[in-house]
């Protein structure tokens, strides 16, 4: 791995050589009732826009890889038969400019079961190839539970990544694009001050966390607990609106469904993300529903995340970033209910 | 010169191969309905061939396997090939007008160019049951599924010990195959039929597909022989039932193959929506044996 340091000024110049591609980053969009501000990833147009002391934003990088809505392939209907076209629809690099490590996470994670296992989905490995990620380190929130579950850093699937070292940044290179680009700015070889400095840095950060959650034998405990009666506490709490799943980095199930033009020449197959907690998620034709009860779409929410994709991957399927927990409308947080199956929760209050 | 290099990730469109290639995600074989049979008043058997004699003769699938088929702008499905994997792309699917999809196929007329895709998903491992006695347990629908691995068995039943089916539905009328029926009996294999009501010409026996399996087991002594394999499918509420009679009759837990049903949206282990906890009923089934569905939580 190559290390640089490079002056803060210089980071409105890399921000210019940049910009000829599609550029997307973190940006105000005003302020919520409480006097907090909200930030979300969109496409930049003014380095002035770059908010790179952003906190978290309320969605993450998820849209423009899984856009909510995506059409997978159209179809020409004539003579009794049809033919059918698949458009990928992208067709330009996209530069995401201050990315924190637990949306990099997410993306890998997404990597694993939408590219790299059988049936890889072309729609999102055609957007993820064509990424170029500047990660940027992040400032812990009191939601923030990354540590917990391992992805507080990130080693892999970025281009560069960003430390604040207060006048400088400490850059780490992960590619050779990253590198021929750096080479256009002035930077230097990271001496013994910024080294120092740089650990100085991250153990600030590290001092800085202040949610945990107790992962230790969860697929075990999620198992042992799955009569557990927290779980129908838990769903008569929830609403069952996939408000969670709308804002989670890695949520990525979804539905299909076909329409036909108005003229009746053409059709097209579309699909929309979804969410397992929406009551028909598991309802087959006919009628029978395999999770009738909003408890046990919860249940398996929680038991896909940190139990299934564990079992695949040897990872959970949770970054820990909390946009769950400060999105939901009942107040659910995953530090709660994983407290609560271990029958931890009077330790946490 | 800054501009970052575009990545094609499709770059020869229309070369679908391997299950790893990118191109297969969206693929679909165009295929016709070559003829429809009404089997009862909601079921069908729709013949339908692949276009393409290439990819037709191409087309291998083992027996549990399933297709999703395809009406564009109407829906897609996953059913359960019904017909012989011999016969290539040349399958059966045996569909009950229930849902939107089927409501439609239910009304097109033969002729029509329908997409499929697959084969996905696992089948029964019938090569490995040869030299065995096999039991084939069907409740209502349960028999499509079933009808593949009984093929595969048929085609070679010098191979295979006694065969049992034991088939239950709830109705005389609801019975399918029916024309079927004394051919595979002329094959050497004992068909049991019981219906929950039956009606004026009903001669066969009434009651629970369980009180067949227990005459069976009463046969074999309490105790099923070690070589035996038991293939069932059919409604949620039976799995248990009859997986545990098999149980406690001395039937090992992997050799009792189930075929369970999910809702599905894509057959290709991404849209989560076949999920049992996070095994993938399209990549890891439909057809689980007993000791996974155990480990699997929800799962019958």
């Amino acid at each position: 791995m190559l290390f640089r340091v490079f002056v803060k000024k210089e980071l409105e110049t890399l921000y210019e050589i940049l910009a000829v591609n599609h550029v997307v980053g973190p940006t105000s969009r005003g302020m919520a009732k409480r006097g907090k501000e909200l930030f979300a990833f969109d496409y930049l147009y003014d380095f002035q826009d770059l908010r790179l002391d952003f906190t978290t934003t309320t969605h993450s990088l998820k849209p423009f890889v899984l856009p909510f809505q995506e059409t997978l392939s159209s179809f020409i209907i004539e003579d009794g038969s049809w033919e059918k076209h698949v458009d990928l629809n992208i067709y330009k690099q996209h530069v995401f400019f201050g990315v924190h490590a637990c949306d990099i996470n997410a993306l890998n994670k997404l990597d694993k079961v939408l590219s790299e296992q059988a049936y890889p989905d072309p729609f999102y490995t055609g957007k993820r190839r064509n990424m170029f990620i500047i990660g940027i380190d992040c400032h812990p929130q009191p939601f923030c539970f990354c540590r917990s579950m391992g992805t507080d850093t990130v080693l892999h699937g970025f281009d560069m990544y960003l430390t604040d070292l207060g006048d400088s940044y400490f850059v780490e290179i992960q590619s050779a694009r990253a590198w021929d680009i750096l080479q256009q700015i002035p930077t230097a070889e990271p001496d013994e001050e910024d080294h120092r400095r740089f650990v100085e840095t991250v153990e600030a950060r590290n001092r800085e966390f202040s949610c945990q959650v107790d992962t230790s034998d969860l697929t075990k405990i999620l198992d042992l607990e799955f009569q557990s009666p927290v779980w129908e506490e838990w769903g008569k709490q929830c609403l069952s609106c996939g408000t969670c799943a709308n804002v989670c980095p890695t949520c990525y199930c979804y539905g299909v469904s076909e329409h036909v033009d108005l003229d009746l020449q053409g059709a097209s197959k579309i699909r929309q993300l979804y969410s397992c907690n929406l009551i028909d998620f598991a309802e087959v034709a006919g009628g029978h529903n395999f999770r009738p009860d909003s408890s046990s779409r919860l249940k398996y929410r929680y038991y896909h995340k940190h139990r299934g994709f564990q079992e695949a991957f040897e990872e959970s399927l949770c970054v820990g970033c909390g946009r769950c927990g400060q999105a939901c409308l009942a107040g659910i947080t995953v530090p709660d209910v994983i407290a609560s199956v271990r029958g931890q929760e009077e330790e946490n209050e | 010169m800054n501009k970052l290099e575009f990545v094609d990730v499709m770059p020869s469109q229309g070369k679908f191969m391997r299950k790893t290639d990118l191109t297969s995600f969206e693929y679909s074989y165009q295929a016709e309905i070559t003829s429809v049979y009404p089997l009862t008043a909601t079921e069908k058997l729709y013949q339908i061939r692949i276009i393409d004699t290439g990819l037709r003769q191409s087309f291998n699938f083992q027996p549990g396997q399933f297709v999703m088929l395809e009406l564009p702008g109407i829906g897609e499905g996953p059913f359960s090939i019904s017909s012989s994997p011999t016969r290539h792309g040349d399958i059966e699917l045996c569909i009950r007008a229930v849902g939107n999809l089927t409501h439609f196929l239910d009304r097109v007329p033969r002729g029509t160019v329908v997409g499929i895709s697959g084969p996905f998903g696992t089948g029964f491992p019938v090569e490995k049951m040869e030299g065995s006695d096999v039991l084939l347990i069907a409740g209502g629908l349960g028999i499509v599924p079933l009808r593949a691995p009984l093929f595969a068995v048929l085609e070679n039943r010098s191979r295979y010990k006694r065969i049992d089916i034991i088939y239950g539905a709830r109705k005389p009328s609801e019975l399918l195959f029916t024309y079927q029926h004394q051919m595979w009996r002329q094959f050497d294999i004992n068909l049991d039929i019981i219906v929950d009501e039956g009606d004026a010409d009903w001669t066969g026996p009434v009651g629970r597909i369980t009180e067949i399996l227990e005459k069976r087991i009463e046969v074999s002594s309490g105790n099923l022989s070690r070589k035996t394999f038991a293939i069932v499918c059919g409604p949620p509420v039976m799995f248990k039932f009859v997986c545990n009679m098999l149980i406690d009759a001395g039937l090992p837990m992997q050799k009792i193959f189930v075929s369970l049903e999910r809702r599905m949206h894509c057959g290709r282990g991404k849209c989560c929506r076949c999920n049992i906890g996070a095994t993938y009923t399209c990549l890891s089934g439909p057809v689980f044996d007993y000791w996974e569905v155990m480990n699997m939580k929800e799962a019958i």
